[in-house]
C-alpha cells in the first residue's frame, strides 16, 4: 500500500502541480517568487517544462511515473507541503493567499491573483489511472499465483474452463479488483483467516478477497465474508461435515446489526430471494472459498445426493426495527449495536402458510404442526430450525404482548411428539426412531434449537422454516460471530 | 491479455505426474480406512479378505466419526506405514 518511504519528497517546501490544472497555472508566478525568496521544490506531474520560468529549473522534479504523488497520497493539485528530514510535517491544498502566506512565512504572495481558488484532482487519483497505479505500486503485496489468460480466451469462459466457478459466471479477479476489494478491510492481506476444509489449507485475507471479487461482492462486504469464513471453519460449525454429507444442506448466513443498513442488505420483501447484491453475493463468496481454497466440490468431498439452492449461498438480514421480539443477535448474546453474522447449517427454505389465525395461540399451534414435518415427522431432537417470521405473523405476537421467550415456550409445548407415533414400524412405515422412544413424549427440536428471525414484506401471511442438519458434537452447531472491519 | 489471481490454495502445480501403478499388490501394505459409518466394517472385512488373497498386507484404521476429517495423527500414521489406501466414502 501507499508509503511515503517508497518515494520520499525532498526536504523543505514542496509544491505538487500539473499543467493541466488552471489553479496550478494561476499560482506558477507565486511558485517562481517563492523559489527566489525561500527556495521550493516543484514536483510536476505531467509537463517537465512546467512551471516555465528559468530560475526555477533546478527546482523542478518531474514525477513522471507518479510514484512520488501516489506514495505521498497527493489527492489535489496544487498541494503545498513542508518536509523535514524526509517526513512530511504539514500540507495545504488549492490556492488561498492567506494560507500560503502563513505556510511559507512570506508576505505579499500572488499580487493580482484572486484570494482563493480550489485545486484540481491529482493525476495519481485520476479514475482512468488509479487502478493501473495501484497495481504498479502495491501489486507486490498480492502473493497469489498469477494466471495469464491467453489473448484469444474469453475471460469469463476461462474462469469456467479452470474450474473456478459454481456454475454461474464469476468476475475475473484481476490485481486491480483484488486491491480494491482489500480496501474493504483494515486487515493485512497475508493474515490467516481460517483453515478451510476439506483440504485443510490456511486461507489468507487475500484469498478471501479474490473469491469475494469473483462472487460479485463490493469491498464493503468483505468484512462480512471474512467473518463468515472464520465462522464456517470452526470445529463447532464443522464445514467439512456439512459439505460431505449426502443431505442437501449448506451454511445459511443471517446478518444482524448496523452493517445491514451500511451494505443496503435486504431484510424486507423477497429477503430470501434474488435481487439484492449483498444478499446474493456474500453467501456465494463463502461457498467459493470452500470450493476454491478448501477444495470442496460437488462430486468430490461434497457428496450431496440432491443438494439444494442453499448450497449456492443463502444470506439475508433480519428486520430488527419492525420486530416485536429482541433481535436474533441479542438472543445469541450480542449487543444490538454489534454487527454479527450467524451461520446456520440448513437446507432450502420452506413456506409456512397461515392466513386465518388471528390469535397468537392459533398461529403458534399451526406453526408447530408445520414444523413437526421438518426433515421427517419421525425425526426428533437431532436437527434445529430457523423460522423467518413475516411482519404480518409477527403482528399476532405484538398484539398478544408475547416476547421471544414466551413464543418459544408456547411453541415448544406444542412440539412434543408421541414416541409411539414415530417409532420405526409405526403405521406400517419402516423408517422411524428406535423402540426405546415408545411410550415417551419427545421434543421435536433439541433445547435452544429454534432460531427466530424477523423479515419479509409488510404484506403476506407467510413465514418460512429452514430445516437444519444434524446438530451437536458430531454435526454442526450454529455459530454467531461479531463482524470486525 | 488479462492476468487474474489464482483463487485456489495453489496446492496443485499446473501438471502433476501420477504415481506409477504397481504391477501387483503382492508384498505391498494396503491401509483400509473405516470412516465409522454403520456396517462399513462388514464391507471392509470382505475387502481385506480379497486383498490378502492378492498377497497384500492389510492394516486397518478408523476415523472417530464420519462427519469430521480424520485426525492429523491418523493421516500421518497411514501415510508413513502404507503403500496404498482404500477409503470408502458412501452410504
Amino acid at each position: 500500500m501507499a508509503s511515503p518511504q517508497s518515494a520520499p519528497l525532498p526536504d523543505g517546501l514542496v509544491a505538487v502541480v500539473h499543467k493541466d490544472c488552471p489553479t496550478c497555472v494561476l499560482v506558477a508566478p507565486v511558485l517562481a517568487a517563492m523559489a527566489e525568496r525561500v527556495g521550493i521544490t516543484v514536483v510536476t506531474q505531467d509537463d517537465p517544462d512546467f512551471p516555465d520560468f528559468p530560475q526555477a529549473a533546478p527546482w523542478v522534479v518531474h514525477d513522471e511515473d507518479l510514484a512520488m504523488s501516489w506514495h505521498n497520497r497527493i489527492e489535489t493539485v496544487p498541494t503545498l507541503l513542508r518536509v523535514d528530514n524526509g517526513t512530511e510535517t504539514d500540507r495545504i491544498v488549492g490556492w488561498s493567499r492567506r494560507q500560503w502566506e502563513e505556510f511559507s512565512g512570506l508576505d505579499d504572495l500572488g499580487g493580482g491573483l484572486p484570494d482563493f481558488r480550489p485545486g484540481c484532482g491529482s493525476l495519481s487519483v485520476d479514475p482512468n489511472l488509479s487502478d493501473e497505479l495501484a497495481v504498479r505500486f502495491s501489486g507486490s503485496i498480492l502473493k497469489s499465483r498469477r494466471i495469464e489468460l491467453a489473448s484469444l480466451e474469453d475471460d469469463i469462459e476461462a474462469m469456467f474452463d479452470r474450474g473456478f466457478t459454481d456454475g454461474m459466471p464469476v468476475v475475473p479477479p484481476t490485481e486491480a479488483r483484488v486491491l480494491r476489494m482489500l480496501e474493504g478491510t483494515s486487515r493485512a492481506p497475508d493474515e490467516i483467516v481460517a483453515v478451510v476444509p476439506p483440504d485443510l489449507v490456511e486461507c489468507s485475507v487475500e484469498k478471501v478477497a479474490v473469491n469475494a471479487v469473483m462472487a460479485g461482492c463490493r469491498p464493503e462486504y468483505l468484512p462480512v465474508v471474512l467473518t463468515a469464513v472464520a465462522a464456517a471453519c470452526t470445529d463447532e460449525f464443522n464445514m467439512h461435515g456439512l459439505l460431505a454429507t449426502t443431505m442437501p444442506v449448506g451454511p445459511i448466513l443471517i446478518v444482524n446489526g448496523p452493517i445491514r443498513a451500511e451494505l443496503a442488505m435486504n431484510s424486507g420483501a423477497n429477503l430470501l430471494g434474488q435481487g439484492n447484491r449483498a444478499n446474493s453475493t456474500i453467501g456465494r463468496a463463502l461457498q467459493l472459498v470452500v470450493r476454491n481454497v478448501g477444495g470442496g466440490r460437488p462430486g468430490g468431498v461434497d457428496r450431496a445426493t440432491q443438494g439444494s439452492p442453499s448450497k449456492i449461498g443463502l444470506c439475508f438480514a433480519e428486520d430488527e426495527e419492525g420486530s416485536a421480539f429482541d433481535t436474533y443477535a441479542e438472543s445469541r448474546g450480542f449487543d444490538r449495536s454489534a454487527s454479527t453474522v450467524t451461520l446456520f447449517p440448513g437446507e432450502g427454505p420452506r413456506l409456512m402458510f397461515d392466513q386465518k389465525s388471528r390469535s397468537a395461540e392459533s398461529l403458534t399451534k399451526h406453526f408447530a404442526e408445520m414444523l413437526r414435518v421438518n426433515v421427517s415427522p419421525r425425526m426428533v431432537m437431532q436437527m434445529e430450525t430457523v423460522i423467518v417470521m413475516s411482519p404480518e405473523h409477527m403482528a399476532r405476537y405484538r398484539d398478544a404482548g408475547w416476547d421471544r421467550a414466551r413464543f418459544l415456550a408456547e411453541l415448544e409445548a406444542q412440539l412434543m411428539v408421541a414416541g409411539d407415533d414415530i417409532v420405526a414400524g409405526a403405521d406400517g412405515i419402516e423408517e422411524g426412531m428406535p423402540t426405546l422412544v415408545a411410550g415417551r413424549q419427545l421434543p421435536k427440536f433439541p433445547p435452544g434449537g429454534i432460531h427466530v428471525v424477523h423479515g419479509g414484506s409488510r404484506a403476506g401471511l407467510f413465514s418460512t422454516t429452514i430445516a437444519g442438519w444434524v446438530t451437536g458434537a458430531t454435526g454442526s452447531v450454529t455459530v454467531t460471530k461479531e463482524i470486525t472491519r | 491479455m488479462t492476468v487474474v489471481l489464482d483463487p485456489t490454495a495453489e496446492l496443485r502445480p499446473e501438471k502433476r505426474e501420477r504415481v506409477v501403478r504397481p504391477e501387483s499388490l503382492n508384498g505391498l501394505t494396503v491401509g483400509l480406512l473405516d470412516i465409522s459409518k454403520p456396517r462399513g466394517d462388514i464391507f471392509l472385512d470382505r475387502v481385506q479378505e480379497k486383498l490378502t488373497g492378492f498377497g497384500a498386507e492389510v492394516k486397518r484404521y478408523k476415523k472417530p466419526t464420519f462427519t469430521k476429517p480424520a485426525p492429523v495423527d491418523l493421516r500421518h500414521e497411514i501415510a508413513v506405514s502404507c503403500d496404498a489406501v482404500i477409503e470408502a466414502l458412501a452410504d
